[in-house]
């Protein structure tokens, strides 16, 4: 049952991810083409999800949308994943000097709200969605700094990693033989967790105009130019932002079943 | 006492390295403070006027002979005066703060409202049908980013059913509803969850099970231990929740123009008002600095034996 769920799950999960590699392909219009005659249609068979300002295809725009929304999330995530471990199990590893600064950089960064300090950050880089995500990975490895650094330090005095002392083992056999192969799990459980979260902060980013700039597609940024004509035109608005809902939901599905089968201790439902 | 002032030692270099990050942050990019001060009040000047202005601000001189007569005032309670309205940053401020204490307290009203009765009942009921459909709506609510949430809110609550207005010109009654049920839902969520599984963890212990082998009635408890027990954990977050919203929410805030400290700061980003974003900085400092501080010392005081393992230490 378990095993099944993981499996309907991946797949949705993939399938997300290949419609976004894939979407110049899958486009049935042309998401930049403008066609002022038809603009603001409302949702019909040849349009799905109707057309917006300019008279292009918002499925289209949706899917190609998807592809900087998604693509973007994936980068992130496995940027902070990535550079939070290795800063946390070099700073559980070592410990002494290095660890106190990193622990303090990080409370530092958990200082502030997330998004107001990507807002800073982003304000000072400009906009753009590459910028966004370095705002973005900027504030959020402490994370998994803060993860990985605890599981290493109550795996450093294990028996087993004294005995590969020992033996004659050094910091960097450590490290790769016995202490990154135990911290992977939970750090894979909380990468996954974490997609849906980043791919709502990416795209709040954007919707305050911070993140991707116009004409390119985007969810966020869809969203918020399309505000001002929820009144009239909503579908504007409500298609982009059901296919984050959508895809938010997928990921954090996956996360948790993830996490249910890599991590039984944590099982929700005990 | 002894611990608590030690604590707010600890804190002060946190502090400095703060407000020293925030002023050298908004300095990298103000190569252009003068220009974008001109550039919002629409005035065309030539080059000397731009020199002197420069200098009006004090903008010429060494970056640490700035920073630290900037910090100067900022400790006899000056922040200076906005580069955009003019007006001091200070009362700017303070003018600020009362909208967005409010929209706290609303929301975390709402939130404990709806999150304690159903994480409990959730607990309580756990696999059976009330657990499933609490689970289910608490995982929506987790997905849904608030914009999306105050989007759909105002298409119905405001443009279809016309029970309230858009835009939340002033801070009243009616305007802090939709505001406040966008940040309660993304919480509930989230708190619902926590609730849940303190309380569970809570009923999984041995003085539960030896109650009800003794024949205590399961409702008394429930409501006399358990949730008394799992009252202690709830609030500690809460104080969390508070801390990160005395900040203001950027994006709500700005959706619903209500005017609070989150709004002030995504606007003074947007035009570069670097004295108010300063000012926000400071303010959020702060907030980080309670918050850590209450945490600590409520761990402290509800758990004894941390206090025990600091005297013999």
């Amino acid at each position: 049952m378990k095993k099944k769920k993981l499996i309907v799950f991946a797949f949705l999960a993939l399938l997300i991810v290949l419609v976004a590699i894939f979407a110049k392909w899958l486009c049935p219009y042309d998401p930049y083409e403008q066609d002022l005659s038809a603009s603001y249609q409302a949702p019909s068979f040849i349009h799905v999800m109707g057309t917006d300002a300019y008279g292009r295809d918002m499925f289209s725009r949706v899917i190609i949308g998807g592809q900087v929304s998604i693509l973007a999330t994936l980068l992130l995530v496995g940027i902070i994943s990535i550079s939070g471990t290795c800063i946390g199990i070099i700073s559980g590893f070592f410990g002494g000097t290095v660890d106190m600064i990193v622990m303090r950089i990080s409370d530092l960064c958990l200082a502030f709200p997330g998004l107001v300090f990507a807002l800073a950050v982003a304000a000072i880089l400009g906009g753009g969605v590459w910028n966004a995500v370095v705002a973005l990975a900027l504030i959020s490895w402490p994370k998994y700094s803060r993860v990985a650094r605890g599981l290493t330090l109550s795996i450093k005095d294990s028996t087993y990693v004294a005995a590969a002392r020992l033996a004659g083992d050094n910091s960097f056999q450590l490290i790769g033989r016995h202490i990154l192969p135990n911290i992977i799990g939970p750090i894979l459980v909380t990468a996954m967790l974490d997609i849906g979260t980043m791919m709502m902060e990416l795209a709040g980013l954007s919707f305050l105009g911070l993140g991707a700039q116009p004409p390119v597609a985007e969810w966020g940024s869809m969203m918020s130019n399309g505000r001002s004509m929820l009144q009239t035109y909503p579908w504007v608005v409500l298609s982009p932002g059901i296919a984050i809902f959508i895809s938010v939901v997928i990921f954090n599905l996956f996360g948790d079943t993830v996490r249910d089968a890599i991590d039984p201790k944590s099982n929700r439902t005990k | 006492m002894k611990y608590i002032i030690t604590r707010i030692i600890q804190v002060i270099p946190i502090l400095f390295a703060i407000t020293f990050l925030s002023f050298a942050m908004m300095r990298l990019a103000g190569s252009d403070v003068v220009e974008q001060k001109m550039l919002n009040t629409g005035q065309v000047i030539s080059e000397n006027q731009l020199i002197a202005a420069k200098q009006e601000l004090g903008l010429d001189r060494p970056f640490l002979v700035q920073y630290f007569s900037w910090l100067g005032k900022l400790l006899h309670g000056d922040m200076g005066t906005s580069y955009v309205s003019g007006m001091n940053v200070f009362d700017t401020f303070i003018s600020k703060l009362p909208a967005t204490i409010l929209l706290t307290i609303s929301s975390i009203v709402f939130t404990v409202i709806i999150s304690i009765p159903l994480g409990i009942s959730s607990a309580v009921y756990q696999n059976k049908f009330t657990d499933y459909v609490i689970r289910f709506f608490s995982f929506i609510g987790n997905s849904l980013p608030n914009f999306f949430v105050s989007l759909v809110l105002m298409y119905f609550l405001a443009i279809k059913l016309r029970w309230l207005p858009i835009i939340c010109r002033e801070v009243n009654l009616n305007n802090i509803i939709m505001p406040t049920i966008t940040l309660g839902i993304a919480m509930s969520a989230k708190y619902i969850r926590q609730v849940r599984a303190t309380v569970l963890d809570e009923l999984s212990k041995d003085y539960v099970i030896g109650a009800k082998a003794r024949g205590v009635k399961f409702s008394t408890i429930l409501w006399n231990s358990v949730i008394r027990q799992s009252l202690v954990t709830i609030i500690t977050l809460l104080a969390l929740s508070i801390g990160s919203l005395l900040g203001g929410t950027a994006i709500v805030e700005s959706i619903f123009m209500w005017d609070g400290v989150g709004k002030m700061a995504v606007d003074a980003i947007s035009m570069r008002d670097y004295p108010i974003i300063q000012a926000y900085v400071m303010w959020m400092a702060i907030i980080y600095v309670m918050v850590n501080l209450v945490t600590d010392l409520s761990y402290r005081f509800l758990d004894p034996r941390i206090r025990l393992g600091d005297a013999q230490s």
